[in-house]
């Protein structure tokens, strides 16, 4: 669906990305996650068609888009940072109007606004100025102009931003509903909707691409094998013991012991919880709970990301 | 050519729809008709020809200024709201979105003349005017607006702000003005290819008078098309950035 070989764009002296190449198949939801100014925006822009690399290939279903952009916008719906909403027009017209602009005939383009609006669950301020929109609502149409056309690919920057808690859970389900009938990237720092949402994902930090891969993948790449909680009862240190013996286990340390109680963290993947929770039986050690600590993309996140905060920060600041 | 329709009346609804399009119409055709008064019908003396060639020049001004305060907001209000993402990611060339563009603020330029009418209509009450003067007149206002149209919007491309974009539009009109002047304290060839160039004076007047010259038509198609060509270049350059 989308070959990207050495992509690479400057402003000025300064490069946003460097020579960025990976690959994306038909129907993948794929999350491009990294901090602000890590050069999301900058491969979306390019990946969409809008902005002309300083060098490198783009291959979009088949299509050179950098010889032949024209022919490549005909199968993109674009989601900028900001949607790209008139005002002063109705979401009808809107939609319609973008319809139109992408080609479809304008016998057809009703058909279509109405479609996207059911799927975006804006039918409800269908005759409403864009004007008029709440946020939410705002953030929503800018989603249905991207699809209102059915692109092979959906490219949306950002979609979450600025939405409450509500609302993200709304617009993850959303994205999650256009799986299939598109192939969809999805930018984001909020890493809980990525990673729920997405295939696959591809970590940039400072214009290249230090990670790709499921999330798994990621965590083994890291290093980040987690971290295991484990709730028991009695002593504490006969239940360390026990959970230091398990192979793979990298240590173990006791977070809290009061009275009957004692809970500990192990230095393990998740994946070898059914190991502990046998050794544990095994040694005859009440085991009440078991499960694995924190967010575990947020720590991938920041392993992988660390040690560039610096080139980030000054990127943020120019 | 479909792209261009679509854009040309996405626009034009958009001026009738929000009250920038109505704001400029009024105020300057409320000045044109204040000039008209005390100035153009104050001497009773004139033949009533006189008197349109007198109106023709001041609704010309007039026309100037409605062209750039037009045409201002086009490209640079894109820029502003974002809106311009969509136009970039749409397949639809920046030729067709400039043309599309131009199109609109010379029919909503084209609707102000049409309010103007009335002026000539005074004067034809009180006198008599021929249709061809009139007819010669309209035309050089409808052309002078459009050549004023397509500066503004090379403005508008240029800048991310409409009072840049006007300050821009309007500087390159009144400059192209002024080479006029320039002509005569230079010397030939170079005098003759600065009054030839000049906006206004040589172009203008003989419309104003109820002359219609080849050479004055095509003067200002050349502008225009310059102008269109020159923002188009700039939308294209926008991609690289």
């Amino acid at each position: 669906m989308i070959e990207v070989e050495g992509l690479t764009k400057y402003y000025a002296a300064h490069a946003a990305i460097k020579d960025l190449s990976f690959s994306i198949k038909k129907g993948e939801v794929i999350g491009f996650l990294g901090l602000n100014g890590a050069g999301k925006s900058t491969t979306l822009k390019i990946l969409g068609c809008v902005l002309l690399p300083t060098s490198g290939h783009l291959r979009i279903d088949g299509v050179d888009a950098i010889s032949d952009p024209h022919e490549a916008r005909k199968r993109i719906g674009f989601l900028p940072d900001t949607p790209p909403l008139y005002d002063e027009m109705t979401v009808g017209a809107y939609l319609s109007f973008v319809a139109q602009l992408h080609g479809v005939a304008p016998g057809k383009a009703r058909a279509l606004v109405e479609e996207a609006e059911e799927r975006t669950a804006t039918r409800e301020v269908d005759r409403e100025l864009i004007s008029s929109l709440s946020h939410g609502y705002r953030q929503r149409v800018g989603v249905a102009q991207a699809v209102v056309h059915k692109p092979a690919l959906l490219v949306l920057d950002e979609p979450s931003s600025g939405l409450d808690p509500v609302q993200i859970v709304e617009m993850r389900s959303l994205i999650r509903n256009l799986k299939g009938e598109h192939t969809v990237l999805v930018s984001s720092h909020i890493l809980s909707e990525i990673s729920q949402t997405c295939d696959r994902l591809l970590v940039i930090q400072a214009g290249e691409i230090v990670a790709q891969g499921s999330e798994e993948e990621l965590a083994r790449r890291a290093g980040a094998g987690g971290a295991v909680a484990i709730e028991v009862r009695g002593a504490a240190a006969r239940a360390a013991e026990v959970v230091r013996g398990v192979s793979g286990v990298s240590g173990v340390s006791v977070v809290s012991e009061s009275g009957e109680l004692s809970v500990l963290r192990a230095e393990a993947s998740a994946e070898l919880r059914p190991q502990i929770a046998r050794a544990l039986v095994n040694a005859n050690v009440d085991l009440l709970r078991l499960d694995r600590v924190g967010d575990r993309l947020e720590s991938i996140f920041l392993k992988l990301t660390a040690g560039a905060p610096d080139a980030a920060a000054k990127q943020e600041a120019a | 050519m479909r792209a261009i329709w679509l854009i040309a009346r996405r626009e034009l609804a958009s001026y009738l729809r929000t009250m920038s399009g109505y704001v400029i119409i009024a105020l300057v055709l409320a000045l044109l008709a204040l000039a008209f008064n005390a100035i153009v019908i104050s001497n009773a003396e004139q033949r009533s020809s006189e008197v349109l060639s007198e109106y023709f020049r001041w609704a010309s001004f007039f026309t100037t200024v409605v062209g750039l305060l037009l045409s201002m907001r086009l490209l640079a209000e894109e820029q502003q709201r974002g809106t311009v993402a969509l136009l970039y990611s749409s397949p639809v060339r920046e030729v067709e979105v400039v043309v599309g563009k131009y199109l609109s603020a010379l029919a909503f330029l084209a609707l102000f003349l049409a309010t103007t009418l009335f002026m000539p209509g005074l004067i034809m009450v009180h006198g008599k005017i021929s249709f061809g003067h009139l007819f010669a007149g309209y035309l050089g206002l409808l052309l002078f607006g459009s050549a004023s149209v397509a500066i503004g919007l090379f403005g508008s491309a240029l800048a991310r702000s409409q009072v840049v974009a006007v300050i821009v539009g309007g500087v390159l009109a009144v400059a192209l003005t002024m080479t006029w002047m320039l002509a005569r304290v230079t010397e030939r060839p170079l005098s003759d290819v600065l009054s030839a160039m000049a906006f206004w004076n040589q172009h203008f007047t003989p419309f104003q008078s109820g002359i219609i010259h080849v050479r004055d038509v095509v003067y200002y198609l050349v502008v225009t098309y310059l102008g269109l060509f020159a923002a188009t270049r700039v939308m294209e350059a926008r991609r690289w950035r």
